[in-house]
């Protein structure tokens, strides 16, 4: 074999040295690269990729703290924290989607006992149809991305045992213990409490829960909210070692959970289970008359301080219902309009008019800016003439010669017509209207809440030429807006143009004669409506009521005492002639509230004021009693209102004569009175 | 009949029987040595709990591969390569065949046909092409070298790179077929094709690549399937989801800027330990030195490497004919190209590929070939040295 002359050379050609030493370049380029890069991260960078790789194997597992309990002023438990084991599903480490995840679905839904059978499921806008389990993750998915997401809380000890023995065949399935809240008197005062829930993205800037980390249960609403910072407790951690897999190689270290406080309210277990019933018994007498109540509200002060002795609702519901997932059917049934929306509070969160009741407002302006004194006399000719329109009392009824006392006893409505009309300011000097306005405004009525520790109250409204106008405006507004573009107007105002009674009318005399009584634009919530009641019992102290009363520790001691100032004094001259007059109503001959409080111990003296609200067109009217027991030791005031529940004494009278037997112990009598003044 | 190189050559082997490992390059030896006991003391840390109750699983068969390795190395380097190059066209058909077979009945692993299952173990037959090309590739450019200023040539031993190249790339196997093409560049470039048909490939390569990930793809046709694409780019933005094939850079990132200076140490690394990093004994084995033995471990590995470029280098200029020369061009690419890459991915400044890093990752079939290339090599530096010997050069070592 000969090879080839080209494949003989001479040893290193010069052309050759220059590419292999190109060659050597680039190599050394390549390496130099490397080094520099290791170089960078290892020795410059280090500690950052030091805390990284830490990170990534050591997790925290969070070991919840039990919830303080909510006591009533005798110390029995309202809302208690109980441990339960629940079922959730981690997002990231289910099985890919399709039909794995779809099988695991399936598995654990009859493990769960949850139905498999794809149902309607609402994400955001979207509306799917989903199996139960498939839809509550993605709706957590939605609401809480990177949160685990609960699927059944409350499983049994065989299941959780079940589940936790088979972990490997259940991808992203644990079991968690946690504490739950229990509420053992159900519907009553469930309003009030709130719900406790995973801390959302939003509410983590919320300075209220400064320092509070994402995962955190904490208070979402109500009490649960105000009181959070007591009852939360501070977690407490596992530390372990986890591999890539997130499977636990070891424990480091752990932390132990501190339990949160308690929170002692005002409440009297006694009398709010009492007012309960005594709203439902209120909605059964308006019932039994025909008119269609469904809903109501009460209020009991303490008048002294502003301590809410009870607080009620109907329709309520029963709370137990959100420490667990609920399906969208369940919640339209239980929570939603079919319901009433029984989460409303409505002693706090509605505001109506009022009605009669409102006089001891048009009376204490009266006083104060010396238009009458208690024995004006006024002339009731039963009508009440003002330009060309005549106004009449309720019921056609003509009374004769009467002062303060008694009109409040028969609630005259002339009386009080004559009074707003002399009450009425110039619209133009005074857009904020004049001393009525002023007065409701200083007995707590109006925009403003009065501050109450729970969360959801509103205000109401103080009718004013200004306030008047403003409506006006946005009728005008509202009205244009469906002149030009139907369709878009109908997005935003969904309700339609009801902003006022679209005859773009001034302020008039007639507002505040209106308001005078209580009728027309004037709304207020029961709350408010007690806070003025109290105001005129304990001689002009405008409390700021609150639920909470002290916080305490596990064993009794008070680490905290809850007691905010009034809002402010007022000094309402002749005081006694109001007083006078609301006793007299609910107890002489004639007044407005006797018949219902007939029989009621006289050693408990009932000041009150009934109130019938006409709610326009047909239907029925709003029925209001508001009282007060001035009694020495135990004084109390109480409003009550039944929505369509008919005339004052025909509905909220009697559910505050049961309120106020409860509280003073004496027998509970149901009776209606005949009176049909607004 | 006077006396043949080849013959010269046997009778230069024969006369120095009693001692022919003067003649094998001790630098390179040493370097080879080196990163074979790197792999293993990393392995044994980095794989002692990977499979329950045998600890030593990987590093009693990285032993085994070594040793073989080495005497297959040893082998070759008593032969010469020479007349290898009377076999291209056998071993080009051989490096087709087998690239066909794999696709035939490879053993399908995640997505990927890559290897054909023997009774000891996967045989993967696009590792072994890497040298097979070299050689083949080597012999086609000195059978043409009078005629290497034209165009033809050089289109023609691109063409014959990337043939084959296209087949490993639909095994797929992107990364190696990377391989192919570097080395047949290099081949041209020690051969000395004209550097303007050099810069010419490589602007087409650099058009292919974009046509590739940014035109065809915005056209509707997906040339690479999309994990291929999401490793290729992801690099660029390292992210946190697991599922992503950039939570990989972004765990090997953390392994290696962990260890530091000094290092964690093989108790202490949980990165490789508590298994975040992937494929630690495979592709990311740099990651796992990095992380156990900090600056100072990785910078040992990348200087023996450095040391072994250095003398690849230094046995082109040695080579006694163009062919040992092409030869020992080419591996220097593959395995300086391979060395970059792989440790590239795991410092987050080169995309993810399957290319394994020479000695150090676990695997028989690229300890093999890079043993087979290594024993090419120590063959052409014996050769050069007897070359010289004969023309009564004084033999120096190094």
């Amino acid at each position: 074999m000969i090879q080839s002359p080209d494949d003989r050379r001479a040893p290193i050609t010069p052309q050759l040295a220059l590419r292999v030493a190109i060659l050597g370049g680039i190599a050394l380029a390549l390496f130099g690269i490397v080094f520099f890069r290791l170089w960078f991260l290892q020795v410059l960078s280090g500690d950052q990729y030091v805390a990284q790789a830490r990170g990534n194997r050591v997790r925290d597992v969070m070991i919840p703290a039990q919830r303080g309990e909510m006591l009533d002023r005798n110390g029995k438990v309202l809302v208690g924290s109980r441990p339960a084991s629940v079922v959730v599903v981690s997002p990231p480490q289910l099985p890919p989607q399709g039909p794995a995840r779809r099988r695991l679905y399936v598995r654990l839904s009859h493990v769960l006992e949850l139905p498999t059978r794809p149902q309607a499921c609402r994400i955001g806008h979207d509306r799917k149809r989903l199996m139960e389990v498939d839809c509550l993750v993605q709706k957590g998915v939605f609401l809480l991305p990177y949160a685990d997401v609960t699927i059944k809380t409350d499983v049994s000890q065989a299941i959780s045992g079940y589940l936790a023995e088979r972990a490997q065949e259940f991808p992203g399935v644990a079991v968690e213990s946690i504490y739950l809240r229990s509420y053992p008197y159900r519907e009553v005062g469930a309003q009030l409490f709130g719900t406790v829930g995973q801390i959302s993205a939003q509410a983590l800037h919320d300075p209220h829960f400064r320092g509070v980390k994402g995962g955190t249960l904490v208070g979402t609403g109500g009490l649960e909210y105000t009181y959070d910072h007591y009852l939360r407790g501070v977690d407490g951690a596992t530390r372990v070692q986890v591999d890539a897999l997130g499977q636990a190689k070891g424990k480091l270290q752990q932390r132990n959970p501190i339990p949160g406080n308690d929170v002692k309210l005002s409440l009297d277990l006694g009398l709010e289970r009492a007012g309960q019933a005594a709203l439902r018994t209120g909605i059964a007498l308006a019932n039994g008359i025909g008119n269609p109540a469904r809903a109501g509200a009460f209020v009991a002060l303490d008048p002294r301080n502003g301590e809410v002795l009870a607080m009620g609702s109907e329709p309520s519901f029963d709370p137990t219902i959100l420490t667990r997932p609920l399906s969208d059917a369940e919640y339209k049934a239980k929570l939603q309009d079919a319901a009433d929306f029984p989460q409303v509070n409505r002693a706090i969160g509605s505001a109506y008019p009022v009605g009669s009741t409102f006089k001891i407002v048009t009376a204490a302006a009266a006083l104060a800016t010396g238009i009458i004194t208690p024995s004006t006399p006024y002339t009731d000719n039963g009508e009440f003439k003002e330009g060309a329109i005549v106004r009449h009392n309720a019921g056609g009824a003509s009374y004769g010669t009467v002062t303060l006392r008694d009109a409040i006893r028969l609630s005259v409505d002339t009386f009080f017509y004559n009074l707003g009309q002399q009450l009425n300011a110039d619209p133009a000097s005074h857009p904020d209207g004049g001393a009525l306005q002023t007065w409701a405004r200083k007995l707590g009525l109006g925009a403003t809440p009065t501050g109450i520790d729970i969360g959801g109250e509103i205000g109401g409204t103080v009718p004013t030429p200004r306030w008047r106008d403003e409506r006006n405006r946005l009728q005008a507004r509202c009205e244009h807006a469906y002149a030009v573009n139907p369709k878009r107007a109908r997005r935003r105002y969904s309700a339609g143009c009801v902003f006022a009674d679209g005859t773009n009318r001034p302020w008039s005399e007639g507002d505040n004669t209106n308001l005078a009584v209580g009728q027309g634009d004037f709304l207020a919530t029961p709350l408010q409506m007690a806070v003025a009641y109290a105001a005129i019992e304990n001689g002009g102290t405008v409390v700021k009521p609150h639920v909470g009363l002290q916080v305490t520790d596990h064993a009794g001691r008070v680490l905290q005492k809850i007691d905010p100032k009034p809002a402010r004094h007022v000094k309402i001259p002749y005081l006694y002639a109001i007083q006078d007059g609301l006793h007299a109503a609910a107890s002489e001959q004639g007044g407005t509230s006797a018949d219902v409080f007939a029989g009621f111990p006289a050693q408990y003296p009932v000041f009150g004021k009934t109130g019938t609200a006409q709610r326009g067109g047909d239907r029925a009217d709003q029925s209001w009693y508001v009282a007060y027991v001035p009694d020495p030791v135990h004084p109390i005031v109480v409003a009550c209102t039944i929505e369509s529940g008919g005339f004052g004494a025909q509905a909220a009278a009697p559910a505050v004569r049961l309120i106020l037997s409860q509280w003073f112990g004496v027998k509970k009598e149901i009776k209606t009175g005949s009176s049909r003044t607004l | 009949m006077s006396a043949t190189p080849i013959q010269r050559s046997i009778d230069a082997v024969t006369r120095t029987r009693s001692g022919p490992r003067v003649l094998l390059d001790p630098w390179l030896l040493l370097a080879t040595l080196g990163l074979v006991v790197c792999s293993l003391v990393t392995l044994k840390g980095a794989t002692r709990h990977d499979i329950a109750g045998q600890p030593n699983y990987f590093f009693e068969r990285q032993i085994g591969y070594a040793v073989v390795g080495l005497l297959l190395m040893a082998l070759l380097a008593r032969f010469d390569y020479s007349r290898l190059r009377e076999f291209k066209l056998g071993i080009y058909g051989l490096l087709v065949a087998l690239n066909v077979i794999v696709l035939a009945l490879g053993g399908a692993t995640r997505g990927s046909r890559r290897w054909i299952d023997l009774p000891f173990f996967q045989f993967q037959p696009s590792e072994l092409g890497k040298v097979l090309l070299v050689v083949a590739l080597a012999g086609f450019v000195v059978d043409r070298s009078r005629r290497l200023a034209e165009r033809e040539t050089t289109a023609r031993v691109m063409l014959l790179a990337l043939g084959p190249a296209a087949l490993v790339m639909i095994q797929p196997d992107l990364g190696t077929a990377l391989v192919y093409v570097a080395l047949a560049l290099s081949i041209l470039f020690v051969a000395g094709t004209p550097g303007r048909q050099l810069g010419g490939l490589i602007g087409l390569f650099a058009v292919a690549t974009v046509l590739v990930l940014v035109v065809a793809p915005a056209a509707g046709v997906h040339v690479l399937k999309p994990y291929q694409v999401q490793r290729l780019t992801g690099f660029v933005h390292p992210s946190n989801d697991p599922s992503n094939a950039t939570y990989q850079i972004n765990q090997s990132l953390i392994a290696i800027g962990s260890g530091e200076k000094t290092g964690r140490g093989v108790e202490h690394a949980t990165q490789t330990g508590l298994n975040f990093l992937p494929e630690h004994h495979t592709d990311f084995i740099f990651s796992v030195v990095g992380e156990t033995y900090g600056f100072a471990g990785a910078a040992l590995v990348l200087s023996l490497y450095a040391l072994m470029i250095w003398r690849i280098l230094r046995i082109i200029t040695l080579a006694k004919n163009l062919f040992g020369a092409l030869i020992a061009g080419g591996i220097l690419s593959m395995l300086t190209f391979q060395v970059f890459v792989n440790a590239g991915m795991t410092i987050g400044i080169m995309p993810i590929t399957g290319v394994t890093l020479p000695l150090m990752s676990f695997g028989g079939a690229s300890y093999l070939t890079t043993f087979l290339a290594l024993g090419l090599l120590q063959s052409i530096h014996v050769q050069g040295r007897i070359a010289q010997g004969t023309k009564g050069r004084a033999l120096i070592l190094s």
